[in-house]
């Protein structure tokens, strides 16, 4: 096992944290990045949603700007991150989150829904990573 | 205002956050994913982390009366655990496991320019879109 970083991942997972503690004690808000998304255009007057998303992709290129990996990923087929895409939105929808709402906010909140929506979406990403890489041989 | 600022700041703090601890690294979410390759670990202590500090500190927030720009907490009040939400959430997913991204990581990674990027995130709000099509229908 390389690439073993827990100590980066543990401390970058304590900033998720904090950033939806601080989103509920402020706003009133569950820090679930689908949610948030999808609600920018089913109710586009409660502009917090625009804000959010925008200091998460400010994020990135401040990142970026100070000089830390971003790793890009290349061959990727645009096919397959349209499909994916389309399920992520889809399934989110349906489920009511993905895993910031669910995992972070939904654990934290002892939400035994939240748990059963993690298992099960963790249990498939497994099984679907499995099968694009080591059955379809998919670049990924 | 304030409600904007501190949204804004907590998104970017998500951000910092995400990549940090490597989850905005499709690469990386995968190794995690793919428990038959050669499996890295690390995403578990993504989510430890972060669950470690909302376990406890939600429950401090909550006890307060309202927060501190809003008139009220806005909380999920679903509990029942049914159908849409274990097929919602698997297909969910399977589109993870396949490209390696999850909303928040893809959002924030559109701040590279990367062509997948930003055709995963268009099709995510069309997925989005597509599923209030279909529930609108079904009513």
């Amino acid at each position: 096992m390389h690439d073993f970083t827990p100590i980066s991942a543990l401390a970058g997972g304590a900033l998720i944290g904090l950033a939806s503690v601080w989103l509920l004690a402020a706003d009133g808000r569950i820090a679930g990045v689908s949610t948030i998304v999808h609600g920018i255009f089913s109710s586009p007057e409660d502009r917090w949603r625009m804000a959010f998303v925008a200091g998460l992709v400010l994020a990135g290129f401040a990142w970026q700007a100070a000089g830390a990996p971003a790793p890009l990923r290349a061959g990727f087929p645009l096919g397959w991150a349209a499909l994916a895409g389309l399920l992520v939105g889809f399934g989110t929808r349906m489920g009511s989150g993905c895993t910031s709402g669910h995992g972070v906010c939904g654990l934290g909140r002892l939400s035994l829904r939240s748990l059963a929506a993690v298992i099960t979406f963790m249990a498939a990403g497994m099984l679907a990573a499995y099968v694009t890489r080591h059955l379809l041989g998919v670049a990924s | 205002m304030s409600k904007l600022v501190s949204a804004l700041g907590a998104g970017f703090l998500f951000g910092i956050g995400l990549w940090l601890s490597g989850m905005a690294n499709p690469k990386k979410v995968l190794g995690f994913l793919d428990v038959a390759g050669d499996w890295d670990a690390s995403l578990m202590f993504v989510m430890g982390g972060a669950v470690a500090v909302t376990a406890i500190a939600f429950r401090f927030v909550l006890k307060r009366k309202k927060p501190f720009f809003s008139e009220t907490f806005h909380l999920p009040l679903k509990k029942s655990i049914d159908l849409p939400l274990v097929a919602g959430s698997a297909l969910f997913g399977i589109g993870w496991g396949i490209a390696g991204y999850c909303p928040g990581p893809a959002l924030t990674a559109l701040s590279t320019l990367s062509a997948e990027s930003m055709v995963f995130v268009a099709a995510m709000i069309g997925g989005g879109i597509l599923h209030r099509l279909f529930e609108s229908r079904g009513r």
